[in-house]
């Protein structure tokens, strides 16, 4: 899992049946310090997420285990939102 | 599966509720010799690993399959805790 800082949201009328109803955010992979790093990338949200949080994206078909996402054409979810992190200095 | 060195830890309390309970760690993948490779990413704790710790995690939907039959939302997940390892 990576994470993201959500930047943004999709709009998309036409889309995957599968995908209807879904909310589709637009997040910066971040380091464990905050610093921005990587590509955007669009991802399905599950946690209410919006936009300025730091959140925990799930990658790949793990993502298709994210509440609600069963069979669903999706590779990155969102399944947290992140409060703290915590790193060992050094 | 990769070596990793944990970092740090990740906290969340409003998250899926099949990832509830589970230990979120910081890693940072180490080459064979030791030094940092490549960007850390955040992993579920299967094993009781803690900062730290050298480790090995599996990544992708196996990360998930310590946890079965619940479906843990992971792609990494953190697998052994390593006491040493050898280059020939």
């Amino acid at each position: 899992m990576i994470l993201a800082r959500i930047v943004g949201t999709v709009v998309a009328t036409r889309k995957d049946p599968k995908l209807v109803s879904t909310k589709l955010l637009v997040a910066r992979p971040m380091d464990p310090h905050g610093k921005s790093e990587g590509t955007y990338l669009v991802a399905v949200d599950t946690v209410d997420a919006g936009v300025g949080e730091t959140v925990l994206i799930v990658s790949g078909s793990s993502a298709r285990m994210a509440a609600g996402m069963k069979d669903c054409p999706v590779d990155a979810a969102i399944v947290g939102i992140v409060d703290a992190v915590d790193v060992a200095p050094g | 599966m990769q070596l990793a060195r944990v970092i740090g830890n990740v906290v969340a309390s409003h998250k899926d509720t099949n990832l509830s309970a589970l230990k979120l760690l910081v890693l940072q993948p180490l080459s064979a010799d030791g030094s940092d490779a490549g960007r850390t990413l955040v992993a579920v704790d299967a094993i009781g690993a803690g900062v730290g710790e050298t480790v090995f995690f599996v990544r992708g939907k196996e990360a998930s399959f310590p946890f079965f039959p619940t479906e843990v939302p992971t792609d990494a997940g953190v697998v052994g805790i390593v006491d040493r390892w050898d280059i020939g």
